[in-house]
């Protein structure tokens, strides 16, 4: 009968967790946390942002943990992230003093800085490479050696210094409206619960620990038909961000401020062409734009929130992507992942309820 | 899980908990948005009623959890253990010595009384949320006390079917002003909500909500004068382990088609049968 037996339920449990621990381990090997945070990067980089906890070492841990299921890893880190206190906020930062690894920009052939293409899978066949199952490690020693003596020099003869925005250009140009700096305190959306109408810096935060599919999804509809745009990226840059706390006995002097480390981000600003609603008489067109910013190297997520940003901004019942509470509501991993799967739960009461309705009608047929 | 606080969260969480809570007992049937923190418990498998009683929680209290009835459906023993472990309370099955009950989908059926507090877990907190998907449009319809889509959905129940054919989470009018989701329970237990002797809260994790009905609220079932309200029919079913037969039943089936009937309260029926009533 299910599994509401009137006894026993805590038994079958704990062989049900036993049995999971089981096929984690069956196979007779064991998977190192150190193995995973030094060859799963993108992985660790998604669920650290959908975690929205910055820990490359719990990450690894989270993903053994789970078996590489990233919707259970992210959930294991969220309920680790909410027993922390929270101690500080950090200083507002600025991605211009970001030290660029990547940087391009669809925009403009020839940008400030240049283009960086940096680590990405953008330009690889993706031809199943079976060299990988049996890597060799000294060979991969040799490699790494190589590569970094050759490139140690150049890294010496360039440092990395931060690079200008691509859209400076188009504001000294006057095609785009240059807006005042909005440096007032987010609202915390996990501290406290979203009313709506939504502020900005509620909805960026909840993008940016969105699900990296649902953003994809619901970013891809907003470009092919459900929302008509077509944006263009004017710089996607990756790199690492310092981060400051304020010092607590002189907070008005950034000078003081305690710098307590990097974190690597995809920020990603791209451009819509829109009606300058300023001349009502001779209308013309400017440029607005999108923004998006995660944890880590994710660029598709980063670019999908980007659009998905602009289609909060500009409101269209026509379209559900520029809905806020379509799209704000349903895009979080744990709140998703969490109400799909209570549908496993029994529902004998409710069900039963259910059925005692559809019957009632039948009757009376 | 020796390094977390007493009842999981640090104090200042309990306390922000519990002003909400405060809130919604003043405001009997207004669902009061609160911080809904994220919980080693999957979203949706009662986060929101873990939440509350975790907040409320001392160490002499003693706790019954059950689930759809049962003690010891899966995720009832899950949320005990949880408990249990970051407080070490005094579990126990019989709904007479609980003082905090925290329930998903029943109200148990021995009557509450006023040293108890029931504790319900709640998917979807928004009574109006099937006939209009937008939280700011219900948040209107709420302050400007317009429940029109309410009575019209029962309405076109009735025109479709000949009748009002909700299943569990049958609305209600709390305290002649608000009409609130009693989560879903079955309609056989909306008539326990009005004047509970109980304190009886609600808490919904996902959504982010927390509302109550206070100890002797009214609390009516929505329906019309000519088509009152009814309950699931479980005429002439008899448990066929106790046999009980004014309780709300499960309906069970063996491997040749054989239908009999269960109490679905488990521990009214273990109590049942032991005093040997049969």
């Amino acid at each position: 009968m299910g599994y509401v037996a009137v006894k026993g339920g805590s038994k079958a449990i704990e062989a049900s967790i036993e049995r999971l621990k089981y096929e984690r381990l069956k196979k007779g090997r064991i998977i190192n946390s150190e193995d995973i945070e030094a060859g799963m990067r993108l992985l660790i980089d998604q669920i650290m942002s959908e975690s929205s906890l910055y820990d490359e070492h719990l990450a690894s841990i989270a993903i053994k943990q789970a078996e590489g299921s990233p919707e259970e890893a992210v959930f294991i880190l969220r309920a680790y992230r909410s027993t922390l206190t929270r101690n500080y906020y950090s200083c507002i930062t600025s991605t211009e003093n970001m030290i660029v690894e990547r940087r391009i920009s669809a925009s403009f052939k020839d940008i400030p800085g240049g283009q960086i293409l940096g680590a990405t899978h953008d330009y690889t066949h993706r031809l199943l490479d079976f060299d990988l199952a049996h890597e060799d490690p000294g060979h991969s020693q040799t490699w790494l050696e190589s590569y970094m003596a050759k490139n140690l020099k150049e890294v010496e003869r360039h440092p990395l210094i931060p690079m200008p925005k691509v859209k400076k250009y188009l504001y000294e140009e006057g095609l785009m409206t240059q807006y005042p700096e909005n440096n007032t305190a987010p609202d915390d959306v996990t501290k406290e619960s979203l009313l709506f109408p939504s502020s900005r810096s509620q909805r960026l935060q909840l993008l940016s620990r969105g699900q990296t599919g649902a953003l994809l999804a619901l970013g891809y509809a907003a470009i092919r038909g459900y929302g008509a745009y077509h944006p263009t990226v004017s710089e996607l840059r990756i790199g690492q961000l310092p981060i400051f706390v304020e010092n607590p006995l002189d907070t008005e002097n950034m000078e003081d401020a305690y710098y307590i480390g990097d974190i690597k981000v995809t920020e990603v600003e791209t451009l819509f062409p829109s009606s300058d609603s300023s001349h009502q008489e001779n209308q013309t067109l400017s440029f607005e734009t999108g923004f998006g910013l995660c944890y880590g190297q994710n660029e598709s997520k980063a670019i999908a929130m980007s659009i998905l940003d602009h289609c909060l901004e500009t409101a269209n019942p026509a379209y559900p992507t520029h809905n806020e509470e379509f799209v704000l509501m349903h895009i979080d991993p744990v709140e998703a992942s969490g109400f799909i799967s209570h549908l496993k739960l029994p529902h004998y009461v409710t069900f039963q309820s259910e059925l005692d309705a559809v019957r009632k009608t039948k009757k009376e047929e | 899980m020796n390094s977390f606080p007493f009842a999981f969260f640090d104090e200042g969480s309990k306390r922000e908990i519990r002003r909400a809570t405060l809130k919604a007992i003043a405001i009997p049937g207004y669902q009061v948005p609160f911080a809904s923190r994220e919980m080693p418990i999957a979203r949706g498998w009662g986060t929101g009623g873990l939440q509350l009683t975790l907040s409320l929680i001392g160490k002499d209290d003693v706790l019954k959890v059950i689930d759809q009835g049962s003690d010891e459906s899966v995720n009832a023993v899950n949320i005990k253990k949880f408990i249990c472990k970051t407080t070490n309370v005094e579990l126990t099955e019989d709904t007479a010595k609980a003082s905090m009950i925290q329930s998903r989908h029943r109200i148990p059926e021995m009557p509450l009384r006023e040293d108890q507090v029931l504790i319900l877990q709640v998917p979807i907190p928004e009574p109006l949320r099937y006939i209009e998907p937008s939280e700011m449009e219900t948040k209107k319809l709420h302050s400007e006390n317009e429940y029109s889509g309410a009575w019209l959905m029962l309405f076109e129940q009735i025109v479709k079917f000949g009748q009002i054919t909700s299943g569990a989470d049958h609305p209600v009018c709390v305290h002649h002003r608000y009409v609130m989701a009693p989560s879903p329970i079955p309609r056989f237990d909306n008539a326990k909500l009005d004047h509970s002797k109980a304190l009886i809260l609600f808490g919904a994790g996902r959504e982010k909500k927390v509302y109550a009905i206070p100890p002797y609220t009214s609390v009516v079932s929505l329906a019309f004068d000519d088509l009152p309200f009814q309950v699931e029919n479980f005429e002439g079913m008899v448990c066929r382990i106790c046999g009980s037969s004014d309780v709300y039943m499960d309906e069970l089936m063996d491997q040749d088609g054989k239908v009999t009937y269960q109490c679905n309260d488990t521990s009214h029926c273990y109590e049942k049968s032991q005093r040997g009533e049969r």
